[in-house]
């Protein structure tokens, strides 16, 4: 494996931890202001249970263990409409329980962030193996035609940056934002030299400036934004899942659902390069790209390194928002590349998307590294499949 | 705003949504929102005070005639949401409205373990003994024998009792009305608001156009009518032997614990033991 050590300047020292990729969610947690947890424990995520069961009730904020998932995210979609900022975490199985409020969460748009630290399924499967299989759940888990924010990271840090955006996203996008993480990352312990929360942008939700009787629950701006009330503070509205006007009152008109279902696609493709990250590494003369996220990019990265000690052309594409799909980046960097190679942990997800957007590619341009069976993709494992490219 | 009535039910009801309700005629759903109305009225509760969370099913319709902060949920998660509701505000009289195949079928985790926690909510769930909106499905309730869309051939479930239900999972306040019984209804839903605790309410209600008519209950009047024939009030039924209260629905305060600890006062106290010890 090429090293990339990480070397600490003396004097900010003291201030490097050793921290697991479920703490710093938990840290981000507390530092960007969430207010309410409520979960229900679940390999491998429940470490951000036990750090925040800890921490919120020292930090003005309530921690709750429900009796399912399916409360605990029906309970954070109540705390975010009293008005606090709330999170659950989970992994798979939980996931898919929750799916029906997440439905929710969206149709009502409601804020709040949901951490899935995957673990290989279907099922029960491993519960302490890594896993890539629920990225098209993410986008698609719940019924119906949502929206989704899908975030991803592959780094300890970069699990606490992503919880600060999940909620950025969500507050100002008022709607559900999902945090997709690997188990490996989850419980991995890494030195960190993470930011002062100063240093990051925090969003808070829109309030209302109108007195109540103007307030509409779903008015919007042009960029489809919309200012959020909370219960309890005058406004009265009315929240349902049913299909509702700009007041939040049932409709079946199809005029008005019409209006209601554009608007819950277009805040997040009006807005797409607001919620789109993607990282690219040496893709400037890449005539091999591989495409990956989370700790599979990890093990990318290395393998790139050592091709390009031998000289070989080769980058990595990596989305930290998975979902909306970063399709127009995508495209634009994949244009001038060759093969694309695609490792993933599960048996073929993200490669739909990369054969979606390179129409004028062969099957034998786009390469598959897929694994379910609990395993890590090595970086020797991507090294071989780029000698076989070139 | 002068053309609005100024009885006291109008003064609650959201004049901005487009009336007539979803609610057949005949149905008792409307006696048990005016005595709902009346009893919040009566407590002199402020309106951005109340919080009235649903689930799914005709009953939880009810939020979105009125004018408090509502919220209409998923099918049998009313108490979850109202769970995060009120550990948020907790200053807020938070009002779950529920029937009883939300309650205590889909949503039967949820209520045992609100009551287990006794956290502050007003639960009323009104037991109709069919899942209405769906169109006449057999409910946890659905008497042994009867008739449902589901159960062409009669029920041979046998079915739950609300109110013990509760009882045995802990809740601190759990009483029972009916439709009929329009006013000690109010008064018992001004007793459950009132107590500190998780207070479960089952009001008994009557489906005519569904029920009443799988099953031969007679007019929506002769529903009613055999409430107030096969109920008696828990203060009555105590002086008599139980072979004559047999088979009656038991009306009035069926368990009142003043004593037990609500769950945000818990977690408060909680709270303030952790943050003393760490000054």
């Amino acid at each position: 494996m090429a090293k990339e050590e990480v070397k600490a300047p003396q004097e900010l020292e003291k201030d490097w931890v050793l921290m697991q990729g479920n703490e710093a969610v938990a840290k981000a947690a507390i530092d960007v202001g969430v207010k309410f947890f409520a979960g229900y424990p679940i390999t491998p995520s429940t470490e951000i249970a036990e750090i925040l069961a800890e921490e919120l009730p020292l930090n003005d904020g309530v921690y709750i263990q429900m009796e399912d998932e399916i409360s605990s995210m029906c309970a954070v979609i109540g705390a975010s409409l009293a008005g606090a900022k709330s999170l659950t975490a989970t992994s798979g199985p939980g996931f898919s329980l929750m799916q029906e409020a997440i439905g929710f969460a969206k149709i009502s748009e409601t804020p709040c962030v949901i951490v899935n630290v995957q673990r290989t399924g279907p099922s029960t499967g491993l519960p302490t193996k890594p896993g890539q299989g629920d990225i098209m759940q993410a986008r698609w888990g719940s019924h119906g035609d949502g929206p989704a924010i899908v975030l991803y990271p592959d780094s300890v840090k970069e699990a606490y940056e992503l919880t600060i955006r999940a909620f950025n996203l969500s507050e100002k996008y008022r709607t559900c934002v999902i945090l997709l993480m690997d188990e490996v990352l989850g419980h991995m312990r890494e030195a960190v030299l993470l930011p002062d929360i100063s240093k990051f942008r925090v969003i808070n939700r829109l309030k209302p400036t109108v007195p109540p009787e103007w307030y509409k629950h779903y008015e919007e701006d042009q960029k489809y934004l919309s200012p959020l009330a909370s219960y309890g503070e005058g406004y009265r509205f009315h929240v349902t899942g049913l299909a509702h006007d700009a007041h939040g009152f049932p409709t079946n008109k199809p005029a008005e659902v019409k209006t209601m279902v554009t608007r819950l696609k277009k805040k997040i493709t009006h807005n797409i390069r607001d919620i789109v990250q993607i990282e690219s590494f040496m893709m400037e003369d890449a005539k091999v790209a591989i495409f990956a996220v989370g700790i599979v990019s990890r093990a990318a990265k290395s393998a790139i390194l050592k091709a390009r000690n031998e000289g070989l052309k080769v980058g990595l594409l990596r989305p930290l928002t998975i979902w909306p799909f970063p399709d127009e980046a995508v495209q634009k960097m994949l244009r001038n590349v060759e093969t694309v190679i695609v490792p993933e942990l599960n048996q073929g997800q993200l490669i739909h998307e990369i054969e979606r957007l390179t129409k004028d590619k062969t099957d034998s341009d786009i390469v598959k590294i897929q694994k379910a069976n609990g395993e890590l993709i090595t970086p020797n494992e991507i090294y071989k499949s780029i000698k076989e490219v070139i | 705003m002068a053309s609005i009535p100024q009885k006291v039910v109008h003064q609650y009801l959201r004049h901005n949504k487009k009336f007539p309700h979803v609610w057949c005629a005949g149905c008792s759903n409307g006696i048990v929102l005016g005595a709902v109305i009346r009893a919040i009225h009566e407590l002199q509760i402020p309106k951005d005070d109340v919080m009235m969370v649903s689930g799914i099913g005709c009953t939880s319709r009810m939020p979105v005639y009125v004018d408090f902060n509502s919220l209409h949920t998923l099918h049998g998660r009313a108490i979850a949401f109202a769970t995060g509701i009120k550990m948020v505000k907790p200053n807020m009289k938070v009002i779950v409205i529920t029937g009883d195949g939300d309650a205590t079928a889909i949503g039967g985790n949820h209520f045992i373990h609100a009551a287990r926690r006794n956290i502050d909510l007003t639960v009323l769930v009104l037991n109709n003994h069919i899942y209405g909106m769906t169109g006449g499905q057999y409910s946890p309730t659905t008497p042994e024998g009867d008739f449902a869309s589901t159960t062409p051939y009669g029920n041979i479930d046998e079915p739950f009792n609300i109110c013990q239900l509760a009882m045995g999972a802990g809740a601190t306040f759990v009483a029972r009305g009916t439709a009929f019984h329009a006013l000690e209804t109010q008064t018992l839903i001004k007793e459950a608001i009132l107590h500190k605790g998780c207070s479960v309410l089952e009001i008994v209600s009557s489906c005519p156009v569904i029920y009443g008519r799988l099953n031969k209950k007679g007019s929506p009047s002769r529903m009613l009518e055999n409430m107030r024939d096969n109920s008696i009030n828990i203060k009555a039924a105590e002086k008599l032997p139980p072979e004559q209260t047999e088979g009656k629905i038991i009306r009035g305060i069926l368990k009142k614990d003043d004593k037990a600890v609500e769950y945000y006062d818990k977690y408060t106290q909680l709270v303030n033991r952790i943050k003393s010890k760490n000054k």
